[in-house]
């Protein structure tokens, strides 16, 4: 049994995040590490490996050199041997492209259950992996919390609005995180020593025979207009009148204005 | 500056994010407490992170002294009393690291690097701190061994070591020869006294130690008989380049409160960040704690390559380091004002621990002999 | 050409951000000049129009099958990507729901098109669909725009954003009902739905806080908080002065030695606003304060501040969340 967790490398949110004079993300001030939800997806295939219900644990990440550490980390958590897509080609992709991209690397190793996070802390798009699922014709279960491998399905908690449905479909699958499916390890000083072994497997778009047409800016189906921060937040607003009035005004604009209800 | 390689930097990363969500909650307890907290040694064991310093044949890693100074500082920051625990590990069983046989270290440093055991380094005596020739604790040679008998004061971990390195004075009839013995906890004779209520550093357990009668095999000597300051002197290389990177994280977890409460009070209708007085007291913060970075980076360097200026770097680090977090913490409890002096706020703790920097592993004034002697050395040789 | 809103009906009746969506497509069709439909699917559908009318549907496009009764991945995306392919909408809305978030991109990936995931606003920008979306923590407003051969533009939207627009009595839409060829075959096999039984939220986690503090002057003081919070369904949370009280459990206490907090809002009764009590709270996305004394601190960061007996104004407020719910 071999899982493959696709992995991305993401802009850690808790950092300062800033934009460039274009308006577009400061890479440069950007620290990058491994999407969380992508974690919680590395360590389950981990400890799904240490129960015996897997053999091989694999990860696999679309991005450059910047993207290693993340991929390391996973190799040091317990992954086994880990692959990256790296193309400039890729430049300026959506997720249909990045999707072609991984199905396609997903074609070229061998593995019988594919995972990954349910979103991007970062980008949040959530839509990756149920297109992967489409163009490798794969049934797809996302938001898992919990997740089980038995004879050759896998049994699947999944999160829904106003509970917990549970369900199962036979492998090979696609199954994605949300947070509570496993916590973390921190990697332990032994396996980060030892992943320096592990062996990685960096291929082009051509290694993995993806047709160039289907990536890059000019096939984006959506495009990025405009990136703004965030205004700060300005307190000290008043609400003026009796008590009755202000109460009410309050809660017209946290509904209409705040938007928080 | 040494640069990380790619596995020292994973494991430098994976401490820090033990560090904000774990030892970050615990430091307020365990210095509340003030008892060993075994939950979190345990932590570190799970980790490895024991074995850090450790050569590779006795189930350590091939990392360098800078990481493991790297970890000391960046655990300082949260809690120095268990950054302690990552030191005195490494620094108790220092002697059998440089000077012991290849049985003792296998005995000794396999159980360490796991985590297994605990080490202390048992040199100061009730009578003998900066002056270490004092020491009085006697080695009586006796059929197949010796016999100890005296005290020691200020042990880190006493109360919990496993292994102790033990200096005394053998006397051969012509002198008195100082000599390093490794003894291990159950061995009778050994007494562990009362355990130090100290002002700060809680949660490292600091006891006194007797020796009454103690017999000893002869297995147990460290180097040779009449080595033994030679053995300390070396340990506290070591040690000066821990205690400068305990006190280098004080200083920067000083820093950082100082600066962050100053972003957000407000006084006399101005943030206090906005204030010269403080932005100063900022600036004098961030000076030592960048100039401290380089002088233990250099004595690291030092340490790594057996250099001949390591024993001046090292002190001078120390020396530079301590009084540095001394004054940091002081800033930063000034900084806060009222709060400062709470518990509410960490920086108290941080003032309270600063304070044994200066005294600990050689007080300000011995390194300063230290490298005044090295200076004028280096001097005397060239004219 | 029309614009489509995929609607859900949670124990017979349409979410509200059905009608938030509806209310956008209105307007966005009435720039050009198209149709609004409203694509339902289910079993047994008792009553699939509603109010969908009156919010500016015109057709409720109906799949009632015993295929659709639960939702399945499989079936919804099969039967979806048919009316979509026999229909042709120019736009798709699908909510940001458990089965939105999980439909839209197979939908998407299907009919090999774009998706915009969590709209917080929909836009029509000079003919264009301007949709913004808010990554990186929230701490970024992003505007994407389609290509123009990805038709249907498909488009996930966060419910709470989209405008409800006043609804016209007088306006009606039809029902078609449509029948689906297939629904593909269906990989998932559903063993178990449980349910959540609804509790007041943990404070760490909860969306919503009402906390209290020295202006509550008693622990019957937060009695008078609780009312408001179960009105909201949330919690409770106390400053450190009516912890050391002793007039609630220091579990409920946020701040500098208590829980760190970030809601959607955070309502401070009678909460001075001291240094120690901010660094607990000041991550809140939103930020009333009611206290009776106009130089509290608590005011400097408040988004919305009220200068009142908080004894007069927090039942006040609780009726005034209780009379808009109902309405």
């Amino acid at each position: 049994m071999k899982i493959t967790v696709c992995i991305k490398s993401a802009v850690d949110t808790e950092a300062v995040v800033a934009l460039d004079g274009q308006g577009a993300l400061d890479s440069d001030r950007a620290s990058y590490i491994i999407d969380p939800y992508s974690e919680f997806a590395v360590e389950k295939a981990i400890q799904l490996k240490e129960s015996g219900a897997a053999d091989e644990v694999s990860v696999l990440c679309i991005g450059d050199e910047a993207s290693m550490p993340a991929m390391r980390h996973a190799l040091a958590m317990g992954a086994d041997a880990a692959y990256r897509v790296d193309d400039p080609l890729l430049a300026g992709s959506d997720s249909s492209a990045l999707a072609q991209t991984l199905a396609a690397a997903l074609r070229s190793i061998d593995c019988d259950f594919i995972m990954g996070g349910c979103k991007s802390a970062d980008t949040a798009n959530a839509q990756l992996m149920g297109r992967v699922s489409v163009i490798l014709d794969m049934p797809h279960i996302g938001v898992a919390t919990g997740v089980d491998l038995e004879n050759g399905r896998a049994m699947v908690r999944r999160e829904i609005d106003d509970g917990v449905e549970l369900l199962d479909v036979a492998l090979p699958a696609v199954v994605t995180a949300q947070q509570g499916l496993a916590e973390p390890r921190y990697p332990k000083v032994p396996d980060i020593m030892r992943s320096k072994k592990k062996p990685v497997t960096v291929w082009t778009l051509a290694d993995i025979g993806v047709n160039v047409d289907m990536v890059g800016e000019h096939a984006a189906k959506t495009v990025t207009h405009a990136f703004k921060l965030k205004p700060e937040r300005v307190g000290g607003r008043i609400m003026e009148g009796e008590p009755a009035d202000a109460v009410r005004d309050t809660v017209a604009a946290l509904y209409n204005e705040a938007k928080v209800m | 500056m040494y640069q990380l390689t790619e596995e020292e930097s994973m494991i430098v990363d994976m401490v820090d994010r033990l560090c904000r969500d774990v030892i970050s909650e615990r430091a307020a307890q365990i210095d509340e407490d003030d008892k060993f907290p075994h939950d979190i040694f345990d932590l570190l064991k799970e980790q490895g992170i024991f074995a850090v310093s450790f050569d590779e044949a006795y189930g350590g890693f091939d990392t360098s002294i800078h990481c493991w100074v790297r970890i000391i500082e960046r655990v300082a920051r949260e809690s120095p009393a268990v950054a302690l625990m990552i030191l005195i590990n490494a620094v108790g069983t220092d002697p059998v690291v440089s000077f012991g046989t290849e049985e003792q270290k296998r005995t000794i440093l396999t159980r360490l690097t796991a985590g297994e055991a605990k080490a202390c380094f048992a040199l100061t005596e009730p009578n003998a701190g900066s002056d270490i020739s004092s020491i009085r604790t006697t080695a009586k040679k006796i059929d197949g061994g010796y016999c100890l008998n005296g005290s020691k004061i200020f042990i880190t971990n006493g109360a919990v070591g496993d292994y102790f390195s033990v200096f005394a004075q053998v006397d051969d009839g012509i002198d008195r020869k100082p000599t390093c013995f490794i003894v291990s906890k159950d061995t009778p004779g050994l007494v562990i006294g009362r355990k130090e209520e100290k002002m700060g550093l809680r949660g490292s357990v600091t006891s006194q130690l007797f020796f009454e009668n103690m017999v000893v095999p002869e297995t147990s000597i460290i180097g040779e008989v009449g080595q033994g300051f030679e053995v300390a002197h070396h340990t506290l290389n070591r040690g000066r380049l821990a205690v400068a990177a305990l006190a280098e994280g004080v200083a920067r977890a000083s820093l950082d409160y100082a600066a962050n409460y100053a972003l957000e009070r407000v006084q006399f209708g101005r943030h206090l960040s906005e204030m010269q007085a403080i932005r100063h007291m900022i600036a004098d913060m961030e000076v030592g704690v960048e100039a401290g970075t380089l002088l233990l980076d250099q004595a690291a360097s030092d340490y790594q390559d057996n250099s001949k200026n390591l024993m001046k770097h090292a002190s001078a680090a120390k020396l530079y380091c301590s009084e540095l977090a001394v004054r940091n913490s002081e800033a930063a409890v000034q900084i806060f004002g009222g709060y400062g002096v709470c518990k509410d706020y960490p920086v108290e703790r941080f003032y309270r621990d600063a304070k044994f920097f200066t005294i600990v592993e050689g007080t300000s004034q011995v390194q300063r002999t230290l490298v005044a002697k090295a200076v004028l050395k280096e001097h005397a040789l060239e004219s | 050409m029309s614009i489509w809103v995929f609607a859900e009906l949670k124990d017979g009746a349409y979410r509200r951000v059905a009608y938030e969506m509806v209310s956008k497509a209105r307007s966005l069709a009435d720039e050009r000049g198209c149709d609004v439909g409203v694509v339902v699917f289910g079993r047994a559908i008792e009553d699939p129009r509603q109010q969908l009318g009156a919010y500016g549907a015109d057709q409720v496009l109906v799949v009632d099958d015993a295929a659709l009764e639960t939702y399945m991945p499989d079936a919804y995306a099969s039967a979806c990507v048919e009316l979509i392919r026999a229909q042709h909408p120019e736009i798709v809305l699908f909510a940001t729901s458990s089965i939105g978030s999980d439909l839209a991109p197979i939908v998407a990936e299907r009919l090999d098109t774009g998706l915009v995931t969590d709209a917080v606003a929909v836009e029509s920008v000079e003919g264009q669909l301007v949709c913004t979306r808010q990554p990186y923590s929230g701490k970024v407003l992003q505007d994407v725009v389609f290509a123009e051969q990805a038709i249907p533009h498909l488009v996930t939207v966060r419910p709470k954003t989209l405008e409800l627009a006043i609804p016209d009595e007088n306006r009606s839409a039809c029902v078609l009902v449509q029948s689906v060829a297939g629904f593909g075959d269906v990989r998932q096999n559903i063993r178990d739905v449980v349910r959540k039984v609804s509790e007041r939220a943990e404070l760490a986690e909860a969306d919503y806080v009402v906390a209290g503090g020295r202006g509550l002057k008693g622990p019957d003081g937060f009695k008078l908080l609780e009312g408001l919070a179960d009105q909201l369904g949330a919690a409770i949370g106390a400053s450190r002065p009516a912890v050391d009280d002793g007039w609630i459990d220091i579990q409920y206490q946020v701040g500098q030695t208590g829980k760190t907090v970030a809601p959607q809002l955070y309502i401070a009764c009678g909460i001075s606003g001291s240094i120690q009590h901010m660094a607990g709270m000041s991550a809140s996305k939103c930020i009333v304060a009611i206290n009776n004394d106009p130089d509290a601190d608590i005011f400097r960061v408040a988004d919305y501040g009220i200068v009142a007996d908080l004894f007069d104004a927090v039942p006040l407020m609780t009726e005034e969340f209780a009379r808009i719910k109902n309405a």
